[in-house]
């Protein structure tokens, strides 16, 4: 793809269309990135020089065709998994792809971990790494996968007809099975697997046509969900390796601070602790299973060392933020056209979205034996080959040294897209020669995460005589993760393309739009990353949020309001007015302290709206009553996993605006697990719908879209049930039931409604 | 040494009495069907059976189960409550990452067992106290009252899909 | 005039006199009976070892942020300011490393520091006068046998007047005795060790006796119940309704020595320090000399007397794993909290599983409508090791607002003790800010 920028005044309107052309998420910023480096193999449909090498260790296959099918002597069809499964449903969806093409039956494949490589299983839109994430699983693999099952089925074919000594378009495939259609005869994949692997491959195939399609667009059975319900399924966290020791780890509380003096004879006097393990900013103890090696470390008597964070807060870095913001230098992540009008009625608001933890159900672990000249990993891991390179650069040997061996991932949402724990890992594992299982206790967990960025927003419009805005002013201040992560991906004015992500593109139909973007550096240690939704999860809260604020200035019903800004015709528009349908906007009034919020967007290459019904108790307490969600995706692949993670996203979305903030205090994050981390239970999951818009456009990323989506919807609810309007996240701590003047309000709901705070 | 009927089968452990049960199971024992979340008995992902009664075995001492019998997400299917949860998970879908399913079909089946037909409210109660973070909320409702009653609640998925 | 001078010196005379006959020092070294755990010809250190458990010296000197044993550091809110605890290692510095054995017997038996100043009555000089000299100076030998730390004291912060700590002579004056133990001969010797066990080294009263508007102790109340530092120290006279006196020797010595007894208690907040630091450790012989003496404690009804109802409806009505009884809408906030976060270890029926001290059936926490307790338990939590075994419930207060906390305490306090919990989001807001 050309995504390259243009120079000069054009530069915006390049980076518009990208994001346009890319949907988003994390693959818009290596999509527009030009010299990320030479130019990286990555996934093919066809065999590539990398391939003998991965067919061999897979024990030379009859038939492998390409990187992910391989077919069997015995007719067994299993299929490498270019992206890794942590609830996201990708290894159904891949199949249905791969399947659909190769003629099998979803229950005739065995789906496998593919092994670390790049080459053979970089994604696309990420810049050719072996990377999931972004929602960009199904986009970036739809066009290549579906064709790597259509050369594996027409190489078979081919085999098939040439020891018929037929025509190949004579014949046909299903469940694995090619007949030959006017003789009737049939020959089984495996019968002529070792002949297809001889032949060569088609230098074209022809892909079905939707309307002809067998499994895509099925609401199909999850792949692994037969394993998950008997607990037979392998994490990360259940590998028995023999002669394995487990080893618990507290690395310093306070971020970047260091390991001082340990006084461990109490620990080693507990049987069954066989080691205690030393960094420079973390201590573990290694025992013959976790309780022990627990046990253990509460035993020890650490002295941390302060390190440059001893003093730091929360409300510190918010106000080292504000006055980012105010000094700047803002990069422009979009340049208003035309003139502002010279007046109108001023609206300005400032934002602020927390910190967040990921708090996966599985707490991060990996297991790793190091022995002279190699290294083997067990991990779950959304970034293989980052785990391979940095585990080579910490034992001082090659990368082809090490082994990873993939498990199912117990939950990602961004957090293992980091290789941190696994660093850790390795660095413990080579102390020692037996293998060893590193596990972070769910303190660790969250005291330790690489949590999403705190930010702080000035966001201000211009309205015209017909309330409509006719000037957009956005500034964003934030840290960076793009700019740690994937440096090479920032822009070349060093602009952060996912922190502008659904703050440039926006669904409305406006001009005089200016968004920029101040890169605050977050202090050493206090390390961002990656949170499911990622840059439009907090963009999309400000926007939609604002626009919700513009409506109400300019005296319009919210729904209207945006309708009115929006493109006839548009997706956006599309999904709105659905969701509209459904929850029945408009319709019946609602109980006192009872209010719909509405939020739209266009993030990961789909289009949604959700529209929640929250009640605010008397005493300041929120409770989701009802919520709807519209989705344009695409084309779906199967609507049973659009729904479920439209449902999941958008309650894990919910869950966090209403309760989380990663706060800091001495330098150390102040939460540490699910007491003080809340997570939504079921008992306050509100009704819930999913909708689905039917199109022929390319798929769109699902596996974000409704997180990115919820905050918004809810404080937007919230302002219509009590006038009260959350300009800083999360809902449930300080600022309703705890705030008197909010409480005052809430109880004179039915009068006035005024926006405050 | 302490003997736990696990399964339906004695086992003979070498353990401290104040080790928990989830770390006899899965580190002694090597059930690792019942997961690690939070140790602090908040999450429910470690949820087994004593005497059919779920527990959070991250906070339960080896020493306080006597002779109680343990039922792990192994064997909940041989169970008629357990058999049909999972079928009825399975006919929804509910999982997402999984990894909290053991605990949470080991709460349902409990709840099963004792209210052949829950309310919501009932669901509610017997399911609170299990977080899934993948929020499959809605689909664990509709399992469990598929479960109940038979009938379908919710999107049906196909199970073979016959390509062409 | 001359007539008034007179009058003035002879009242300032009087005064004077008064005050230092107030103040006068016992002079008597004392005798304390024999205690199982630290027999007279033990030697010193680890008979000062047992003492310092049994008088819990280390949870008041320690900080509960990481500090180092009997550093000290540990701030005490009082209606009037914050102080904080001192160091009594043996550093030379900052510690009481350059003290000698008549500076430490007077600070521990008078109140009165090496350099003269006196101490607040925080520090229990008022129980420890009636300890032995031979058994402070047992104490003296153990702390020093401590490796010393270097940690400076945390000045205390405290208005005017009471940062005068001269003034505290004319406290000692109104509310103060030195004086020493004195054996009771027509008790047995088990009895008169309780007495000393619970009277100066254990110091019960400290905090379970009510306070007079001078902070000193209402001796005519001894043991009745009284409120510290957000926590409610129960009423352990004898009294059978508001007090122990129906609780059995041995839910008495459960209690005594793991912090939980079966169809009564669990402790928590300093109690659960008061067993986790210092009476799991004690001789089962002293344990039992301490219940001994307890059962003879006069019955007092308190200023707030707790009735414990045993079978309240809706706990009645519940199973271990479902509740029943409840109001619908008036409990609905507070069982959607317990339903979530507690009852996978309280259970609705309140027998608790996991662990017994999560059974909140019949314990006065619950049936206190006031929920001190109940609601200090929410904030803050639960955690201390016993024996083998952890106790531990985790800290809600950080991320549950003072609505959810007043509702849920209110809650448990209808489910669990029948009553209707009088606990407000302003009350939780104020505990948090203690």
């Amino acid at each position: 793809m050309n995504a390259r920028r243009d120079q000069g005044d054009a530069f915006d309107a390049g980076r518009r269309n990208a994001l346009r052309a890319a949907g988003s998420g994390l693959a818009v910023a290596f999509l527009w990135t030009a010299g990320m480096g030479p130019a990286v193999a990555q996934m093919s449909p066809r065999r590539q020089a990398a391939d003998a090498a991965a067919a061999a260790a897979d024990g030379n296959p009859a038939f492998a065709p390409n990187a992910f099918v391989r077919v069997d002597a015995d007719g067994a069809v299993r299929l490498v998994m270019p992206a890794v499964e942590m609830g996201q449903a990708i290894y159904t969806g891949i199949s249905m792809m791969l399947a659909e093409e190769l003629g099998v039956g979803l229950d005739q494949i065995r789906v496998e971990h593919s092994p670390p490589s790049d080459a053979l299983y970089g994604q696309p839109l990420l810049g050719g790494g072996q990377i999931t994430g972004g929602s960009t699983s199904t986009r970036g693999q739809w066009q290549a996968l579906r064709e790597a099952g259509a050369v594996a089925r027409e190489t078979l074919v081919a085999a098939a007809a040439a020891q018929w000594h037929v025509d190949p378009t004579s014949c046909s495939v299903a469940r694995g099975v090619i007949t030959h259609v006017p003789s009737g005869r049939t020959l089984g994949f495996g019968a002529v697997a070792e002949a297809a692997g001889k032949l060569p491959q088609p230098a074209t195939v022809t892909l079905k046509q939707r309307k002809d399609f067998m499994l895509i667009g099925k609401p199909m059975r999850r792949v692994d969900s037969p394993d998950k319900v008997n607990g037979g399924t392998q994490f990360g966290i259940d590998a028995k390796i023999p002669g394995m020791k487990v080893a618990s780890v507290i690395t310093s509380p306070e971020l970047a601070g260091t390991l001082g003096k340990v006084d461990d004879a109490k620990a080693r006097a507990i049987p069954g602790v066989v080691d205690v393990l030393r960094l420079d900013n973390a201590v573990a103890v290694v025992a013959d299973n976790f309780w022990l090696a627990q046990r253990g470390l509460d035993a020890l008597d650490i002295e941390w060392k302060h390190g440059v964070n001893a003093n730091l807060d929360t409300e510190t870095l918010i106000a080292a933020l504000q006055e980012s913001s105010r000094n700047g230098p803002a990069l422009i992540g979009r340049k208003p056209k035309g003139e502002a009008a010279a007046d109108g009625k001023l609206i300005e608001a400032s934002y602020i979205s927390p910190m967040l933890a990921h708090a996966p159900m599985e707490p991060l672990n990996a297991t790793v034996h190091v022995t002279p000249g190699k290294c083997e990993i067990w991990t779950g891991t959304q970034v293989p080959t980052r785990c391979v390179a940095e585990a080579a650069r910490i034992c001082g040997i090659p990368a082809e040294g090490v082994v990873l061996n993939a498990a199912y991932l117990g939950g990602g949402f961004g957090r293992r897209l980091e290789t941190d724990q696994v660093e850790q890992a390795v660095a413990f594992a080579r102390q020692v020669g037996y293998p060893l299982k590193v596990i972070w206790s769910r303190e660790e967990d969250i005291r330790h995460d690489r949590v999403r960025p705190l930010y702080f927003d000035r966001i201000s419009a211009t309205l015209g005589a017909d309330g409509k805005p006719t000037s957009w002013k956005h500034r964003i201040t934030s840290g960076t993760v793009l700019g740690r992560w994937a440096p090479g991906a920032m822009g070349k004015d060093g602009m952060d393309s996912d922190a502008i992500e659904s703050a440039a593109d926006l669904p409305y139909d406006m001009d005089n739009v200016l968004v920029e973007w101040v890169r605050h550096e977050m202090p050493p240690g206090l390390v961002v990353g990656w949170w499911r939704g990622v840059g439009p999860t907090h963009n999309l809260f400000v926007v939609e949020s604002f626009v919700d604020e513009l409506a109400h200035a300019a005296g319009k019903d919210p729904l209207e309001y945006r309708r009115s800004l929006m493109k006839p015709g548009s997706r956006a528009l599309g999904v709105m007015n659905l969701a509209a349908e459904k929850i029945g906007w408009g319709g019946q009034p609602l109980p006192a302290r009872v209010g719909r919020g509405i939020a739209v967007g266009s993030p990961f290459g789909s289009h949604v709206c959700a529209i929640v019904e929250a009640e605010v108790t008397e005493q300041g307490q929120v409770r989701l009553r009802k919520a709807v969600v519209a989705i344009d995706n695409g084309i779906t692949i199967n609507p049973s996993s659009v729904q479920a993670q439209m449902q999941g996203g958008l309650l894990f979305g919910l869950g966090a605006a209403l309760y989380n903030g990663i706060t800091l205090k001495n330098g150390a994050i102040e939460q540490s697990n699910f007491h003080d981390y809340r997570s939504l239970r079921i008992n306050e999951v509100p009704e819930l719908e999913v909708y689905s818009v039917e199109s022929d456009e390319v798929p769109g990323g699902i596996g974000e879209v409704g997180t990115a989506i919820a905050a918004p919807a809810l404080t937007n609810a919230i302002f219509a049930a009590t006038g009260i309007r959350l300009r800083r996240l999360p809902v449930a701590l300080a600022q309703l039931a705890a705030s008197p003047d909010a409480l005052k309000r809430v109880a004179a709901v039915g009068g006035e409604k005024e926006d405050v705070a | 040494m302490v003997t736990l009927r696990v399964n339906g089968e004695d086992r003979q452990v070498d353990v401290p009495p104040d080790m928990p049960l989830l770390w006899v199971l899965r580190d002694v024992i090597g059930l690792t069907g019942t997961k690690f979340g939070c140790g602090i008995a908040q999450c429910g992902a470690c949820t087994v059976h004593l005497d059919n009664q779920p527990v959070r075995s991250c906070q339960l001492p080896v020493s306080a189960i006597g002779d109680r019998a343990i039922t792990t997400i192994e064997a909940i299917g041989q169970t008629p409550e357990g058999a049909k949860v999972q079928q009825a998970w399975l006919a929804v879908d509910v999982v997402q990452c999984g990894y909290c399913q053991s605990g949470q079909i080991m709460a349902a089946a409990a709840l099963l067992a004792r209210v052949p037909n829950p309310t919501d409210r009932d669901i509610d109660t017997a399911m609170s106290g299990n977080i899934c973070r993948c929020a499959t909320y809605v689909r664990i409702r509709e399992a469990i009252k598929q479960a109940a009653t038979g009938q379908q609640h919710g999107l049906q998925v196909v199970v073979d899909g016959s390509a062409a | 005039m001359r007539r008034f001078l007179i009058i003035v010196v002879v009242l300032l005379a009087v005064g004077v006199g008064a005050y230092f006959f107030l103040n006068r020092t016992d002079p008597d070294d004392g005798t304390a009976p024999v205690l199982a755990g630290a027999p007279t010809n033990a030697d010193p250190v680890a008979r000062g070892e047992y003492l310092t458990t049994a008088a819990d010296c280390v949870a008041c000197h320690t900080s509960h942020d990481g500090g180092k044993p009997f550093a000290g550091g540990l701030a005490f809110k009082l209606p009037f300011g914050t102080i904080y605890s001192s160091n009594i290692t043996p550093d030379k510095e900052t510690g009481i490393g350059t003290w000698t054995d008549d500076e430490f017997v007077r600070a521990v038996r008078e109140g009165i520091r090496k350099d003269g100043k006196h101490l607040y009555p925080a520090f229990p000089y008022t129980a420890y006068t009636q300890l032995s000299r031979a058994d402070v100076l047992a104490i003296k030998a153990y702390l020093f046998s401590l490796p010393p730390v270097h940690q400076p004291e945390k000045p205390n912060e405290l208005g005017f007047p009471f940062n005068q700590r001269w003034a505290m002579g004319f406290w000692n004056a109104a509310f103060f005795r030195s004086q020493r133990f004195q054996a009771d001969a027509s008790r047995s010797p088990e009895w008169n060790a309780g007495a000393y066990l619970g009277g100066p080294l254990g110091h019960c009263a400290e905090c379970h006796t009510p306070r007079n508007f001078g902070f000193a102790l209402k001796h005519g109340e001894a043991l009745a119940g009284e409120v510290v530092q957000g926590w409610r120290a129960y009423n352990i006279t004898s009294d059978p309704t508001h007090g122990i006196g129906k609780w059995s020797d041995e839910a008495l010595t459960q209690y005594l020595r793991t912090g939980h007894a079966e169809g009564h208690a669990s402790a928590n907040g300093p109690m659960g320090e008061a067993i986790a630091y210092s009476l799991q450790h004690w001789k089962p012989e002293d344990t039992a000399a301490l219940v001994t003496w307890l059962r003879t404690v006069p019955a007092r009804e308190g200023d707030d007397p707790i009735v414990v109802d045993a079978a309240p409806k809706a706990m009645v009505a519940s199973s271990a794993v479902a509740p029943g009884g409840d109001d619908g809408k008036a409990d609905a906030e507070g069982l959607r909290l317990f339903e979530g976060a507690c009852a996978s270890c309280h259970q609705w029926n309140g027998a608790g599983q996991q662990t017994a001290y999560a059974a909140l059936a019949g314990t006065r926490g619950v049936n206190d409508p006031k929920g001190a307790n109940v609601t200090e338990a929410i904030l803050e939590g639960v955690k201390m090791r016993i024996g083998d075994n952890d106790v531990y419930m985790p800290a809600f207060g950080h991320a549950y607002s003072d609505t959810e906390v007043a509702a849920l305490a209110n809650y448990v306090i209808r489910h669990f003790g029948g009553k209707q919990g009088e606990v407000t989001p302003a009350d939780v807001a104020k505990r948090r800010a203690e």
